[in-house]
């Protein structure tokens, strides 16, 4: 159950487009199940009560739609972010991706987002409908008579178990606290890949990568992957490729991006949640800040806007990475 | 039945002679290693040629199928593949593949009509084969009128064969136009589709239209203001094509294909289909 | 119709695998079913379906069609195809089936694609009917019944038993393989199965949506329709829905320097891309609205115009699991269709 409820929100987005303080809503319209959501602009009072839901499955970032919405949209849109999401929302600000006066954000906190593959994995297929209001989460399938009553933190998206902030970096209005940032284990995962010898992680990422379909979600979802025509798009890059010619171009496209969005990667892990073939994408990127943090000291992008990442700020004092890790990776 | 065999799978091509016929066009002669021509078409019909590494695209095959020694294309440089081309030389093999797509009825519906053709730039490529097939079978047909126009005189296709060749025949009548007033050039000035106008054509033939949108759109609204049905007019499209055999699905005009069940269109079958050509 | 005991499934796999590479949806690393080679061990997953459709088998996500060698201004086209042996997929769902069908009429129809048709001959198809559909099944849609699955040979699968029933000639010669392993029996078990399931898909979420208002010959009709607007406003443009479909068919043709020549290689490729139509001298579809609305287009008007009015969807649901952000062709149907 989210603290703030999807009425507040309702309300909150009538008042504001009411008074003129914003043009359009940007927001979650719900599906043909109570898990399915879809991003969706609207524009008045009787969709926003039709269709507005906020619940434990609005998981999309919105951070990114700002960018080509604010360029369409006549007046500001109000947006509601997530705490994770405001980091995305400042990054781009620090990429000048779109204009701020354009946007009227409201912070809104979250419990965490479920993952429908662990409610399934819980109370199986055949959903019927998922009510999110109470201490539990019910769960109604067409298989059973009574609705499976689900402990809400045990289906929780690993982004979500990991959670690094409930801290809202930007706003304009907060809906409930500011949030702090909040202590994660979201490195462990990494430290498991750091411990395995090179073989070992050759073959984990190999089994991982060899799933890839090239769909693109993992970049067509990721708040730093804002170029206009990517690299992968563009014909006379040479690496243009909609399936990768062999193995180890397969490989390759994940890595480029990983390399691409260094320093400038939130940890927001939509990546990972768009991936329809569940490939951990959120771990080379994890990879790429722990080893940042080791070398040049504690980085979160997003954290504030205008913020140089380390890799791009370079400081006389900046250690080697072999000074860093020497002897932890000599093997590798 | 043919299969992939022969369609995804080109032959070898060789580039027997370069032609520059405007600033960005060239024509290319293309015959088999042996010598021959690489396969039969008819007039309207296009052939996929490739340099591998580089692309594959669709180019509609300029000569006429009369002419049964090779196979010539216009190619104006516009891509990676045609700017390739446009620094091959002579001896070059390149790949080809076809033939693809459905001809102009030249031989039913076009048969003891008079002919009206009309195209603007590069867009004379694909007519020509139709031009050169209908006079090569001169008495098969009334009388010809080609208007054919371009930003210059430099960039008119086929100066040459039209100057020593299609004016000289009798009962074929050219009208050249260019965009702009030049030296050296006392003919008609003015684009193409107010052109058709001022000589205001009688609807007693079949117009044949290729060129760029712009000028299709309004050469089209000019033939209709003279009196021309959609039924008597017919056009050639252009799409991203792949495979050109109705498969790969990105040529597609609601559910027709270019490749397959294009290119050539009549006006009243393009209103079938949806604005996304 | 024959049967064998579930215990005995080991053995059989075995014996098949013997004759003819077998493959069959087994739980992958990440915990989801994905079809793979039988060996020594693999256990036939419980999963409702693949994540991945099985059109991989016939029309692979990537395939090399032919290589070139070239040496100064000549070109040397080699042959790369290999002779392709005889295979079994097991475990095919009905709506799979069904999507082969719908890719059969594209690559069999002249001229036959024969990389796809010699895939396809040499294939033998085992399907297996459905017992727990998903709330994202929607195949009753398209007229086909879950419990009862084409294919060459159809399974059906108790608590105890597996039931066999040859459809082809394929599929006698299939069932003539397992012979000795299978037993003749009747088909009450199979047909008590067949009810208790029709009784469950009528209470599946999207048991009720109809497809009739699209179909051949309604392009005016839906083309211009304000409402794909609203429909692809969130949509990422990333090809989740083509990949994952078990009937897109779209493919690209492609070159790929190796360094010791160029392989030309066919893959998927996705009209949700903004490349895909994408010429030297502009693009027909310029904006994602007009991308999305091919995808549906394809499926709900233009396939079935030239297909007899055969759709090209057979109600997975994968695209309604898979999607980044949930919008699919239940969605579009129901916004579209006035329901």
């Amino acid at each position: 159950m989210q603290k703030v409820s999807q009425q507040q929100l309702i309300d909150k987005a009538v008042s504001l487009l009411a008074d003129g303080t914003v043009s359009c809503v940007l927001g979650w319209t719900k599906g043909e199940f109570d898990y399915d959501i879809t991003p969706a602009l609207f524009t008045d009072e009787a969709s926003l009560r039709q269709g507005f839901v906020w619940n434990d499955f609005c998981g999309a970032n919105f951070s990114k739609y700002l960018v080509a919405k604010t360029r369409k949209c006549e007046g500001k849109i109000l947006v509601f972010l997530k705490p994770c999401d405001t980091y995305s929302f400042n990054q781009l600000l620090t990429e000048h991706r779109f204009d701020r006066e354009k946007v009227y954000a409201v912070g809104i906190p979250c419990e965490g987002m479920a993952d429908i593959d662990k409610v399934k994995a819980i109370c199986g297929d055949g959903i019927s409908s998922i009510d999110c209001n109470g201490e539990k989460m019910a769960v109604q399938t067409i298989y059973e008579d009574a609705p499976v009553q689900v402990d809400a933190s045990s289906v929780l998206a690993e982004r979500c178990i990991n959670c690094k902030s409930k801290k809202h970096v930007a706003y304009d209005e907060l809906m409930g606290d500011e949030g702090d940032v909040i202590d994660s284990a979201r490195f462990d995962e990494v430290a498991k890949l750091e411990a395995m010898t090179p073989d070992e992680r050759f073959t984990f990422w190999q089994n991982e990568l060899s799933r890839c379909i090239r769909c693109n979600a993992c970049r067509d979802a990721c708040p730093a992957c804002t170029c206009e025509v990517c690299v992968f798009n563009n014909p006379k890059s040479g690496v243009e490729n909609k399936s990768p010619a062999n193995s180890f171009e397969e490989k390759m496209f994940h890595i480029i991006r990983a390399f691409h969005v260094a320093g400038r990667c939130t940890d927001c892990g939509e990546c990972s949640r768009v991936c329809p073939q569940n490939i951990p994408l959120h771990l080379l990127n994890r990879k790429f800040i722990k080893d940042m943090n080791e070398c040049y000291g504690e980085y979160q992008a997003g954290a504030e806007v205008g913020s140089r990442a380390p890799l791009v700020n370079y400081t006389t004092d900046d250690l080697e990475p072999g000074e860093v890790f020497n002897g932890r990776d000599s093997d590798a | 039945m043919s299969s992939c065999e022969e369609t995804l799978i080109p032959k070898v091509g060789v580039i027997t002679d370069v032609r520059i016929d405007t600033p960005d066009i060239k024509t290319f002669r293309v015959v088999t290693p042996d010598g021959k021509k690489a396969f039969d078409h008819r007039p309207g019909q296009c052939a996929m040629l490739s340099v591998p590494g580089v692309g594959e695209a669709m180019f509609s095959i300029t000569s006429s199928p009369t002419n049964e020694e090779y196979m010539e294309f216009s190619i104006k440089k516009c891509g990676c593949v045609t700017e390739w081309l446009h620094q091959a030389e002579v001896g070059q093999q390149i790949t080809i593949r076809g033939p693809y797509g459905n001809p102009f009825p030249v031989d039913d519906v076009f048969a003891g009509h008079n002919m009206l053709f009309i195209a603007g730039g590069v867009g004379l490529a694909p007519l020509r084969s139709v031009i050169n097939y209908c006079r090569h079978y001169r008495d098969r047909y009334g009388k010809i009128d080609i208007v054919y126009g371009s930003r210059s005189k430099e960039d008119l296709l086929d100066y040459k064969e039209i100057i020593e060749e299609w004016t000289n025949d009798t009962n074929v009548n050219v009208h050249l136009t260019i965009d702009r007033e030049q030296e050296n050039w006392d003919g008609h000035v003015g684009f193409v589709p107010n052109y058709v106008k001022e000589l205001g054509f009688s609807t007693d033939c079949i117009a044949v239209l290729c060129g760029p949108p712009i000028m299709i759109k309004f050469t089209l609204e000019g033939l209709r203001s003279l009196g021309f049905e959609k039924t008597q007019v017919y056009t050639t499209l252009e799409l991203r094509m792949k495979c050109g055999v109705g498969k790969c699905g990105r040529c597609n005009v609601g559910s027709k294909y270019v490749c397959k069940d294009g290119p050539v269109f009549r006006f009243d079958e393009l209103d079938e289909l949806p604005d996304e050509y | 119709m024959r049967k064998c005991s579930l215990d005995a499934l080991q053995a059989l796999f075995a014996h098949v695998n013997a004759s003819m590479a077998l493959y069959l949806p087994v739980d992958g690393s990440d915990g989801k079913a994905v079809y793979q080679k039988w060996s020594e061990g693999a256990r036939w997953s419980h999963a409702l379906n693949t994540v991945r459709s099985p059109k991989d088998f016939f029309f692979p996500q990537t395939e090399d069609l032919m290589k070139f060698k070239t040496a100064g201004k000549s070109i040397e086209i080699v042959d790369v195809r290999n002779a392709a042996e005889d295979f079994v997929i097991f475990g095919v769902r009905a709506c799979d089936v069904k999507s082969f069908e719908i890719l059969d009429r594209v690559f069999l129809t002249d001229p036959v694609d024969s990389f796809y048709a010699s895939r396809r001959e040499h294939g033998t198809i085992v399907s297996v009917a459905c017992t727990r559909p998903s709330e994202t099944c929607f195949c009753g849609t398209f007229g086909i019944d879950a419990a009862s699955p084409a294919g060459d040979v159809s399974c059906w699968k108790t608590e105890t038993e597996l039931f066999w029933q040859a459809n082809t000639p394929k599929g006698e010669a299939f069932l003539q393989l397992i012979a000795p392993l299978t037993e003749e029996c009747g088909n009450e078990a199979v047909q008590a199965q067949q009810e208790k399931t029709a009784a469950v898909m009528k209470k599946l979420p999207l048991a009720e949506l109809k497809a009739d208002a699209f179909g051949g010959g309604k392009t005016k009709e839906f083309f211009d329709r304000p409402e794909w607007s609203e429909l692809s406003q969130a949509c990422l443009g990333c090809g989740t829905c083509t990949f994952v479909c078990p009937t897109c068919q779209c493919y690209d043709i492609k070159d790929f320097n190796t360094g010791n020549g160029v392989i030309r290689f066919r893959c998927w490729d996705s009209c949700m891309y903004s490349e895909f139509t994408k010429m030297a001298h502009g693009n027909s579809r310029l904006s994602q609205k007009e991308r999305f609305r091919q995808r549906f287009m394809h499926k709900l008007v233009y396939y079935p115009e030239n297909n007899d009015g055969l759709f090209s969807c057979v109600g997975c649901g994968r695209c309604l699991s898979k999607c980044p952000i949930s919008m699919n062709i239940v969605k579009v149907m129901k916004k579209l269709g006035g329901e």
